[in-house]
C-alpha cells in the first residue's frame, strides 16, 4: 500500500486502501472513540492518529481481534448480552474493552465505565455494554 | 444470485387464481455490487399486492420486502419473527430486503413508532394471506381437506402425517399473484413459538466483527470521495471560490459549485477532505438568526400563523378565573440535535439517465421524490435503496447526504460517495424545534382540579418532506414549508378534569430548519404537562401516584400505574421529601399514554442532586410499559433502554448553541451528551397483553423522563426546574432563588 500523504489518519489507511469495516468515522477529533484500534495493544483513536506515527507497530482492527468463527472473548461477550443498537460505536467500544479487559481481568463497575468513559454511544445501549465487558471479565 | 424472471405462467387454485413468474432472489450485498439498473420493472411493489411483500423460492427460502427499515432499533428481525410466525417457516429461512424503491412497498416513513404497528401489522396480513393460499393449494394436491393440514416448518401436513408437501414445492418457483386480503385468518396468539420469544438479533454478530457493511462501508466501482463545503452562515450567499487553493491537493477532481451549494470531488477520501479544509471561499455575511439568550423571547414574539385547539373540555378559562387557588407556570425545551455517531453519508450513480442512490434514509420512497424533483427527472427514473448506517433517531442529515452526493455524481459524471463531517452533521442536520408551553391550573377551595389550561408555542407544519439543504443551497425544486413533526402530540392530557382547554400557537417561523427527533413533541409537551401535574399534586400536599389515580379513568391506565407502584416499590408520601445535606435525593414520578391512543409508560425516576455544584445525578430509572402484544421483549428492552440513556442525556446535557449566524456547537466538546459514568441503571417490567395489537416502543418511553427527573429533583431540593437542559448553574440558580 502506498499513501502520498503521512499526514493522512490511520483510519482511511485501514478503511479505504484496505478496506476494513471495523475503525468507523465518528467525529475526526478523537472526542468518540468509533475509529479506535490497537497500536501494539494500546486503544487509540485511528481518525487523529497520522501514517508517519504507526511505524512499525502492530496494528489490529476489530477484524483482527476475532472472526464469526473465532470470536474473541469480548465480541462473544456483545453478541450473548445483544448490546447494540445501531451499533456504530461498538467497534470502539470493544476494541477498548478488549485493551482495558487485557490489564485488568477483574474490574469492578466502576472500573468499566471508567474505562470507556471516553467511548460515546448514542442510542443508549450503555447498560447492555457494561454487562458484556464484565461477562467478558467473568470468562464468558 | 440475481436471477432474471425467466417465464411466466398461470396456476389455479382452489377458487383462488394464482398467477405467477420465478422471482429473484435477491441479497442487499448482491443488488448493491451489481449496480442494478435505477428502473426494475420486475416485481410488484404495490401495497395490496402480496407479492410486493413476500417471496418463497422452490427450496422454501422466504423473503420479506419491507418498506419500514432497521434504523439499528432490531426491527429487521422482529419483522422476520412476525412472518416467520405467521407462515410457520423457521427464522434462518427468511431473509429481509427493506427500503428499496424498486423492490420494497411503500409502507411510509420508518418514524413514529410505526414499524411494528403499521408497517408489521401489513406484513403480518400478507403472511396470513400467503399462508391461506398455500394451504388451499396444498389441500387440492394432497386430496386433504384445508382443515385437516398442519404447517410445521414451512412443510404442510395431513393430521394423520401421511401426506406433506412443502412451501417450495406449492409454490414451485412462482409467485403468489394474490391480493392482500385483510380477513385472511390470523394464527391465535396463544399458539405462537416465535412471536414473543427474546430472539437474537440477526445483524449482531456481523456489527461485533467488522463483517456488517454499513452505509459508510459501501462502494461501487469507480466511485469518486465528495465532501461538502457548507456555507459560512446558514444564510450566506457564495460570493467567490479560489480554484487554486486546492490545486496541489493530490487527486482532486473537481470543485463543484451550483448557486450556495459547493462541493469538492475527489478519487480519494482523504483527498476529498483536504480539498474541502484548504478551499479559500468568500462568503457573504449573515446574521439572521436570534440571539441565543433571547431565544424565548424570540419565540414569544414569532407572528402566529394559526392554533390548534387539540383538546377542549367545558369552559377552561371562566373555570380558572373562579378558582380558589391558581397556578401558573412556564416550560421550555432547548433547541436539539438528533447527534448520530456516524456522520450522514450516501452514495449516488447516475447511468444511463437514471439515479440510483443509496442512503440511510427513513424515507427510501419519499427520498426518491425528493431526488427526482430536485433533477426534475421522472420519478420512475430514480431508484432509492437503504442501507443502515448510523442510528438516526428521526429525520437527521442522512436524506441531506444523500441530495449531496447526488448533485456532486451529476457533475462529475461518476459515482460519488459523501460522507458528512462532524461539523456537518452537527451544524446542518435539521433540528428538533425550540418549545415554550404556559400551563395554568385552577384548584377550587377543597383542592380539586377544577381548570387546566396550557398554551403551547412550536413551528406550524406537520408531517412531510422536510426540505434538502444541497436543494435549496443549489436553487433547485424543494419543499418550502416547515416539517417539524407532529409535535402538537400530548398536549391534550390524559386526565379527567371538568374543564380543560390545550391549544398550540403555531409559529411563523423557527431559527433552524426543524424535523422530528425520537418523540417530537410528546417528549417536550410530556414535559410540561406531567412535571406541571407534579406541581398540582405538591399545591394540594397529596402523593403524586394517588394524585394521578385521582384523575386517570382508563383501565389500563391505571393498571400500569399500580404495576409500577409496586415495581418501583413506591411509598406514598407527599413531595418535596426532608431537607437533607449537600446532596440531597428524590424520587419523581411520571405517566404517559402516547398521543392518547397507543403505548402506555409509567416511570419513577431517583435523583441525587448536589446543592453546592448544583449537579443532577439520575441513578435509576424504574420503567413499566404497555405496548400490547410484545414481539420480542429483548428488542423493546433494548429499546427502553435506550429511550431513558438518550433522554437523560437530552435533559442533563444538551442544548444546540449558537450566535447570530451559526451554529456553534460543532462537535461531543461543545455538544456533550452523557458518557458511561453519568448513566443511570434502568429496570423494566413489561406489560405481555398477547391478544392485543403491537404497539409502538421506538418513542414512548422517551416522552417520560423530563417529567420523572424534574419531578425527582423537586423532591430532592424543593425546586422548580422547568427548562431543559438541566445544567449545573440553573440548578444552582433554582436553589438560590428558591
Amino acid at each position: 500500500m502506498t499513501v502520498d500523504d503521512p499526514d493522512m489518519p490511520l483510519l482511511y489507511a485501514l478503511r479505504d486502501n484496505l478496506g476494513l469495516h471495523g475503525p468507523r468515522f465518528g467525529c475526526g477529533l478523537g472526542q468518540c472513540g468509533s475509529c479506535t484500534v490497537h497500536l501494539d495493544g494500546r486503544a487509540v483513536r485511528s481518525c487523529v492518529t497520522p501514517l508517519s506515527a504507526v511505524g512499525k507497530k502492530k496494528i489490529v482492527t476489530l477484524e483482527g481481534l476475532g472472526t464469526p468463527d473465532k470470536l474473541h472473548p469480548v465480541q462473544k461477550a456483545f453478541i450473548e448480552e445483544q448490546a447494540a443498537q445501531c451499533g456504530y460505536c461498538i467497534n470502539g467500544m470493544i476494541m477498548e474493552a478488549a485493551a482495558f479487559l487485557a490489564s485488568n481481568k477483574r474490574p469492578s463497575d466502576d472500573q468499566i465505565k471508567q474505562a470507556l468513559t471516553h467511548n460515546l454511544c448514542r442510542c443508549g445501549t450503555h447498560l447492555r455494554i457494561v454487562r458484556a465487558v464484565k461477562r467478558a471479565a467473568a470468562g464468558g | 444470485m440475481f436471477a432474471k424472471p425467466s417465464r411466466r405462467d398461470f396456476l389455479k387454485g382452489t377458487g383462488i387464481l394464482l398467477v405467477s413468474f420465478s422471482l429473484p432472489t435477491l441479497s442487499k450485498t448482491t443488488l448493491a455490487q451489481s449496480g442494478p439498473p435505477a428502473n426494475t420493472k420486475t416485481k410488484t411493489v404495490a401495497l395490496d399486492d402480496v407479492d410486493a411483500f413476500l417471496a418463497i423460492d422452490p427450496s422454501g427460502g422466504v423473503t420479506l420486502y419491507s418498506g419500514k427499515v432497521d434504523l439499528g432499533t432490531g426491527i429487521g428481525t422482529a419483522l422476520t419473527q412476525i412472518v416467520a410466525e405467521e407462515l410457520d417457516v423457521p427464522l434462518a429461512r427468511v431473509h429481509v430486503i427493506e427500503g428499496d424503491t424498486a423492490l420494497t412497498p411503500a409502507q411510509g416513513k420508518t418514524w413514529g413508532s410505526l414499524s411494528i404497528q403499521n408497517g408489521g401489522m401489513q406484513i403480518r396480513q400478507a403472511a396470513a394471506t400467503a399462508r391461506h393460499a398455500l394451504l388451499q393449494e396444498a389441500a387440492k394436491r394432497l386430496g386433504v381437506p384445508a382443515e385437516d393440514l398442519v404447517v410445521e416448518e414451512g412443510t404442510v401436513r395431513s393430521r394423520s402425517g401421511a401426506k406433506q408437501v412443502s412451501y417450495g414445492e406449492l409454490i414451485g418457483g412462482k409467485t403468489f399473484s394474490l391480493k392482500l386480503d385483510k380477513q385472511a385468518p390470523l394464527k391465535d396468539p396463544a399458539s405462537y413459538k416465535i412471536v414473543g420469544q427474546p430472539v437474537p438479533r440477526f445483524d449482531i454478530p456481523g456489527k461485533m466483527t467488522g463483517q456488517f457493511t454499513y452505509m459508510q462501508d459501501f462502494k461501487v466501482p469507480g466511485m469518486l470521495h465528495g465532501r461538502v463545503v457548507r456555507p459560512a452562515s446558514i444564510g450566506s450567499t457564495l460570493l467567490g471560490v479560489d480554484e487554486s487553493s486546492v490545486k496541489d491537493v493530490p487527486g482532486l477532481v473537481k470543485v463543484v459549485r451550483q448557486g450556495n451549494f459547493l462541493g469538492v470531488v475527489a478519487e480519494s477520501e482523504w483527498g476529498a477532505i483536504r480539498a474541502a479544509q484548504k478551499l479559500k471561499v468568500t462568503w457573504s455575511n449573515w446574521e439572521g438568526l436570534p440571539e441565543q439568550s433571547k431565544l424565548w423571547e424570540y419565540v414569544r414574539a414569532t407572528k402566529v400563523s394559526k392554533d390548534d385547539v387539540t383538546s377542549n373540555v367545558g369552559n377552561a378559562e371562566p373555570a380558572l378565573e373562579q378558582a380558589a387557588k391558581r397556578l401558573n407556570a412556564t416550560y421550555n425545551f432547548a433547541v436539539h440535535t438528533h447527534g448520530s455517531m456516524g456522520p450522514s453519508c450516501a452514495v449516488a450513480e447516475i447511468k444511463d439517465g437514471k439515479l440510483s442512490c443509496w442512503s440511510s434514509s427513513q424515507a427510501t420512497h419519499d427520498l426518491r421524490q425528493q431526488l427526482a424533483a430536485m433533477l426534475s427527472m421522472p420519478d420512475t427514473d430514480v431508484r432509492g435503496i437503504y442501507l443502515e448506517g448510523s442510528g438516526c433517531y428521526g429525520r437527521n442529515g442522512h436524506e441531506d447526504a444523500a441530495a449531496d452526493a447526488v448533485l456532486l455524481a451529476r457533475a462529475v459524471e461518476r459515482p460519488v460517495r459523501v460522507q458528512w463531517m462532524r461539523a456537518d452533521e452537527h451544524g446542518w442536520d435539521p433540528k428538533g424545534p425550540p418549545t415554550l408551553m404556559d400551563l395554568q391550573a385552577g384548584l377550587d377551595a377543597t383542592g380539586n382540579v377544577i381548570a387546566w389550561y396550557s398554551q403551547l408555542y412550536v413551528p406550524e407544519g406537520a408531517i412531510g418532506n422536510v426540505k434538502l439543504v444541497a436543494a435549496e443551497l443549489a436553487g433547485l425544486p424543494h419543499e418550502t414549508g416547515m416539517v417539524p413533526g407532529n409535535v402538537i402530540q400530548n398536549t391534550a392530557i390524559p386526565y379527567t378534569f371538568p374543564n380543560v382547554r390545550t391549544v398550540a400557537h403555531r409559529l411563523a417561523e423557527t431559527p433552524f430548519r426543524p424535523s422530528w427527533i425520537r418523540a417530537p413533541g410528546r417528549m417536550q409537551n410530556t414535559f410540561c404537562n406531567e412535571s406541571f401535574m407534579d406541581e398540582l399534586a405538591a399545591a394540594v400536599g397529596a402523593d403524586p401516584l394517588e394524585f394521578r389515580l385521582r384523575y386517570l379513568n382508563d383501565p389500563r391506565g391505571v393498571d400500569l400505574l399500580k404495576r409500577l407502584a409496586s415495581f418501583a416499590q413506591w411509598q406514598s408520601r407527599k413531595s418535596p421529601k426532608q431537607k437533607g445535606g449537600d446532596v440531597a435525593t428524590g424520587r419523581g414520578l411520571t405517566y404517559v399514554k402516547y398521543e392518547l391512543a397507543r403505548t402506555y409508560v409509567g416511570a419513577v425516576a431517583d435523583v441525587e442532586v448536589n446543592r453546592k455544584s448544583g449537579e443532577i445525578r439520575v441513578k435509576h430509572f424504574a420503567v413499566v410499559q404497555d405496548c400490547g402484544q410484545i414481539i420480542n421483549p429483548d428488542g423493546v428492552k433494548n429499546q427502553v433502554e435506550g429511550n431513558v440513556t438518550q433522554t437523560v442525556s437530552r435533559v442533563l446535557k444538551e442544548e444546540v448553541t449558537f450566535d447570530r449566524s451559526r451554529v456553534t456547537s460543532l462537535n461531543w466538546a461543545s455538544y456533550p451528551i452523557l458518557t458511561f459514568p453519568e448513566m443511570p441503571d434502568v429496570d423494566i417490567d413489561l406489560i405481555d397483553r398477547p391478544t392485543e395489537k403491537p404497539w409502538g416502543v421506538g418513542e414512548p418511553s422517551a416522552a417520560v423522563v423530563p417529567s420523572a427527573i424534574s419531578n425527582a429533583v423537586f423532591d430532592a431540593v424543593g425546586v422548580r426546574l422547568r427548562s431543559v437542559p438541566f445544567t449545573p448553574a440553573r440548578v444552582r440558580a433554582a436553589i438560590e432563588s428558591a
